[in-house]
């Protein structure tokens, strides 16, 4: 009694030729757009034989260095995918007037504002932040990789499957329609029974993983490997804010991973967590997420405010000033970031007591934040700035920020939360401190520590043209939110009835339009810096005379960072270094004891991939198989014991050689 | 590590560890995995909030009363506690180097656990059977997931706990075997911690109720 | 190389650090079993008041996680330079946090917002 309509429900689950959004015309476009990009791309690898180098040296790499440039690739790849889904809210909100439906229909806007969200938060910025402190925490640390450095691989390989399933919703079935934190009951199978919310679950726990690995990697990394004489308080403070963060991610994911596996529960089994009925309750989850989502905001910008730290004192050619308050601010804030949820949801109802005690202690959360900012005002403060791309960006931020910062304390104001809650304002504010905090604070990074990590510096010109445009197009686009928050304006709808309106939302789409022109001028800086790294080229390995510890090897640095592991004995090691005339070693080299690479994380991701596709689309023989399949690889992994391999003497010894001439060569010039 | 200072003059600052040793592998591993621990210890306290919100929302359904079998949840958490106490043995066996005595208490942890988990499926097949399904309310719904979710990361020790002994077996009692080994006891005593709170908030104070 | 010996002797050392004594594990071992008993006894004999029991096996629980921390974790203040002990002394907090913020909300929000005859539902 087997027909064909069982057997092909056994094979595909509920994958039809009707789940492929055929009738959507602005996907298949995108679809064939993508497509022939990526032909394009396999095209070229194949042809320059490439595929090879990039399995040997790059996707099977445990060097800590080129996994961080590998989440930096994966960050701005999807920045270009969020993006472009803001590109389209902007147009539909800006045109969807006098009874104008816009361009989109309500159930692709809806997927597109709820990717926006989850594209921007899990896949840009997770993945650049993780990246540069994949990048630059072993370097000022003085170490030579990480802790575990196979699971920092495998990390990797998560995140990226977790993206990979995010774009797969785009062109197989479709994502959530439900915002970017999912909230039941509309998350529930009564209301969302397509696939859309299983992406967005299988997604964020795949990712999920990786992220909560590579947290407990870096903690491991920062406590146990700092080089000899770092005590923690002679930390860089990128390291410090590094360390934070980390703690924060292995205190807050573990949260998500649960109320996400609750969540799917009620999706997939049945079960009342959630549900309107038999005792369920949605709210439990919004209380629930928030107790990760708080905590989420500064994972994302205590990294962020690292950064500013180590370019602020860079390029006033000072000591931070405040070192000490800096790193109890920091800690202060990773603590009190765990008590301040329920200012998400306010109009719940939870009523006086709980409100005012959460409207006070996130008030209480931006006194050490304002103590960093005078921090970093007075370390300004009569240094010799130089107003490189970094600083540009750092000044950015300190009016930026506190823009955002100030309309952040108004709205834990439980009274004024109760009229500004869900409206544009909010959607003003949080943009207010994210691209005005984490995004120019990677800007900052990216741009500061590029010549470590490639050897030449970018191009200042169009890095400017970025900065430009992007500063600009942040005002005008988010400026106008705010007077329409104000003014009532909820988020997240599609169409408008009142024309009065319509002025603000096309401003806000000429901003979005200038930050696009920011992007693509990052993206020609990239090119032109590559056609012109002649010219750009910084063999010191230290361009901008800078203070900690990863600008005193080579640019790039060699696979094992320090020949010597150096002693520090000041919180600015290579400042001191350099003043008291360190003279680097020329002689006396040994083998190094490096970790070998492997392609187990690639396999285990792409298991892991395969496990959710078939979750998500039914298919339990698919699901089982690869969870059956991720087992036998993860415990076959464990029978390998020999994971390292020594770099001989004469690699060591010629690699410095080269770096003598170079230097010497540099210094005649 | 040592700084070695036989180059350099007296007085001058060192910049550079030149004797230098091999940075000991798994040095890290015992600090990490505590960490994972850690992390593992809030999923759960979410679980246990789940359930200390939803707890006594029966819809009208069964109530702990109903259901739970405390000689039965005594029998097994003495398993559970047993089982922590042989693998201490275990790992005092390993400490002697006596592997055939350590692969011995490790069989016998192994089936601690597993008569843990048979008892844990008997109850739920019954409660199941009785129509208390974990749809039925939501304090059955947070009860199958809090236990469940202890039960699966028993299921995973066990699985762990024979490739220990498969490596053990293959590869002697060598330094990497003792550090997973220290790991797996970790983890195992990690789990006994939690199910005291399982057998105190959820049945215990269940049948308070 | 003597790099070498040195390391096992590090990783050896630690692990037996983790083994404990037969001894610790025995004592660890027996006051877990008085410390489990005596709350199953309470419970199910029902001899004493329901709320005066509740907060007698609370507390054994808690003397009970300590128990088994010291004897068969082995934690203490030295291990790994202290950072076992902070961060269990941090996951605590924030356990503490999560639980007793997420009882403390929900109730209010369940107080405030749900109908007069549902209240009686409510624990």
């Amino acid at each position: 009694m087997f027909d064909t309509a069982n057997l092909t429900k056994l094979i595909f689950g509920r994958l039809t030729l009707e789940s492929l959004p055929l009738h959507e015309p602005i996907i298949v476009g995108t679809f064939a757009m993508v497509a022939l990009g990526g032909l394009a791309l396999l095209g070229a690898l194949t042809y320059f034989r490439l595929w090879g180098y990039l399995w040997k040296e790059w996707f099977t790499t445990v060097d800590h260095k080129r996994i961080g440039i590998m989440y930096m690739v994966l960050g701005i790849v999807m920045l270009l995918r969020g993006f472009a889904d803001a590109l389209m809210m902007r147009l539909q909100q800006a045109i969807a007037f006098n009874g104008s439906e816009g361009y989109l229909n309500s159930h692709h806007y809806d997927q597109v504002f709820t990717a926006h969200g989850v594209i921007m938060i899990f896949f840009v910025a997770m993945p650049l932040v993780t990246g540069l402190m994949n990048y630059v925490v072993p370097l000022q640390i003085g170490a030579r990789d990480v802790s575990f450095p196979f699971l920092n691989n495998f990390s990797f390989w998560m995140t990226t499957a977790g993206a990979v399933l995010v774009m797969c919703s785009l062109f197989v079935g479709e994502f959530a329609r439900t915002g970017w934190l999912a909230y039941p009951p509309l998350s529930n199978l009564s209301y969302s029974p397509d696939v859309g919310v299983d992406y967005y679950i299988w997604a964020l726990q795949v990712a999920g993983v990786g992220t909560l690995l590579s947290g407990v990697n870096l903690i491991c990394t920062i406590v146990k490997m700092r080089a000899p004489g770092m005590t923690m308080m002679k930390m860089p403070v990128f390291t410090w804010t590094s360390l934070c963060t980390n703690v924060l991610i292995v205190a807050s994911f573990p949260v998500l991973t649960a109320v996400l596996a609750l969540l799917s529960l009620d999706r997939y089994i049945g079960t009342n967590f959630f549900t309107n009925d038999f005792g369920g309750d949605p709210m439990m989850y919004v209380n629930l997420i928030w107790i990760w989502g708080h905590p989420e905001v500064y994972i994302l910008i205590l990294p962020a405010f690292g950064i500013f730290s180590e370019v602020t004192s860079t390029f006033s050619g000072k000591r931070l000033f405040g070192y000490t308050s800096m790193v109890y601010a920091t800690v202060v804030i990773t603590i009190l970031s765990y008590l301040v949820w329920l200012h998400h949801f306010f109009t719940m109802g939870s009523g006086a007591s709980v409100n005012s005690f959460f409207g006070i202690t996130t008030m209480i959360i931006s006194i050490p934040t304002g103590a960093k900012m005078f921090n970093w005002l007075f370390t300004m403060y009569r240094g010799r700035i130089r107003f490189e791309l970094p600083m540009m960006w750092t000044v950015a931020f300190m009016l930026t920020f506190v823009i955002g910062g100030m309309t952040g304390v108004l709205l834990a104001v439980p009274p004024a939360d109760f009229v500004l809650h869900n409206s544009l304002f909010l959607v003003a504010h949080f943009h207010n401190v994210i691209i005005g905090g984490v995004l120019f604070g990677l800007f900052a990074g990216i741009a500061y520590w590029f010549p470590k990590a490639f050897g030449f510096k970018l191009d200042p010109f169009w890095g400017k043209m970025s900065f430009w445009f992007w500063t600009v197009g942040f005002y005008f686009a988010f400026m106008p939110l705010y007077v329409l928050g104000l003014m009532g304006v909820t988020r997240r709808l599609r169409t408008f009835d009142d024309p009065s309106l319509q002025i603000w939302f096309v401003i806000a789409g000429i901003g979005a339009f200038l930050i696009l022109l920011g992007i693509a001028s990052f993206l020609i800086q990239i090119a032109v810096s590559v056609l012109r790294r002649e010219q750009l080229v910084d063999t010191t390995g230290d361009p901008w005379d800078a203070r900690t510890l990863e600008w005193a090897t080579s640019s790039p640095p060699p696979a094992y960072n320090f020949a010597f592991t150096p002693v520090i004995h000041d919180n600015d090691a290579w400042w001191d270094m350099k003043r008291r005339g360190y003279a680097r070693p020329l002689t006396g080299f040994k083998a190094i004891h490096m970790p070998s690479n492997t392609g187990t994380g690639v396999i285990l991701a792409g298991l892991s991939t395969t496990m959710a596709f078939g979750l998500i689309w039914y298919m339990w023989w698919m699901a089982a198989g690869s969870f059956v399949a991720l087992l036998a690889v993860a415990i076959g992994h464990t029978f390998n014991y020999h994971r390292s391999f020594h770099i001989p003497a004469d690699e060591v010894v010629s690699v410095e050689r080269a770096r003598t001439e170079l230097l010497v060569a540099g210094a005649k010039s | 590590m040592t700084i070695a200072t036989g180059t350099i003059k007296a007085g001058e600052p060192v910049f550079y560890v030149v004797d230098e040793h091999d940075h000991p592998e798994g040095s890290s591993t015992q600090l990490g995995f505590w960490i994972y621990l850690m992390s593992d210890c809030l999923i759960f306290a979410i679980l246990f909030a789940v359930y200390g919100v939803l707890g006594a929302k029966y819809a009208a359904g069964p109530a702990p009363k109903d259901l739970f079998d405390l000689s039965l949840v005594a029998v097994n958490t003495s398993f559970l506690l047993l089982s922590s106490l042989t693998y201490g043995f275990a790992m005092l066996s390993m400490q002697q180097n006596r592997v055939g005595a350590m692969q011995g208490w490790l069989v016998v942890t192994g089936l601690f656990g597993l008569a843990f988990l048979g008892i844990e499926l008997t109850e739920f097949a019954h409660m199941i059977h009785e129509g208390a399904t974990p749809q039925r309310s939501a304090f059955l719904s947070s009860f199958f997931t809090l236990v469940g979710t202890h039960g699966l990361h028993v299921t995973f020790g066990l699985i762990w706990l024979v490739t220990l002994m498969v490596q053990v077996k293959r590869f002697g009692l060598i330094e990497a075997n003792r550090r997973r080994l220290v790991c797996l006891s970790m983890f195992w005593h990690f789990l006994d911690v939690i199910w005291i709170g399982v057998f105190t908030f959820v049945y215990l104070m269940g049948m308070l109720r | 190389m003597s790099s070498d010996v040195h390391a096992h002797a590090d990783a050896h050392q630690s692990a037996d650090d983790h083994a404990g004594t037969r001894q610790g594990q025995l004592i660890g071992f027996g006051l877990s079993v008085v410390l489990t008993a005596i709350p199953f006894l309470l419970v199910m004999s029902g001899s004493l008041d329901k709320q005066v029991t509740a907060l007698i096996i609370m507390a054994f629980a808690a003397v009970q996680v300590v128990v088994h921390m010291v004897f068969f974790l082995h934690m203490n203040t030295k291990a790994e330079g202290g950072w076992t002990m902070m961060a269990l002394i941090f996951t605590i907090i924030m356990v503490v946090i999560a639980l007793s913020g997420s009882l403390w909300v929900m109730h209010h929000l369940t107080t405030n917002m749900m109908p007069v005859h549902e209240m009686g539902q409510t624990p």
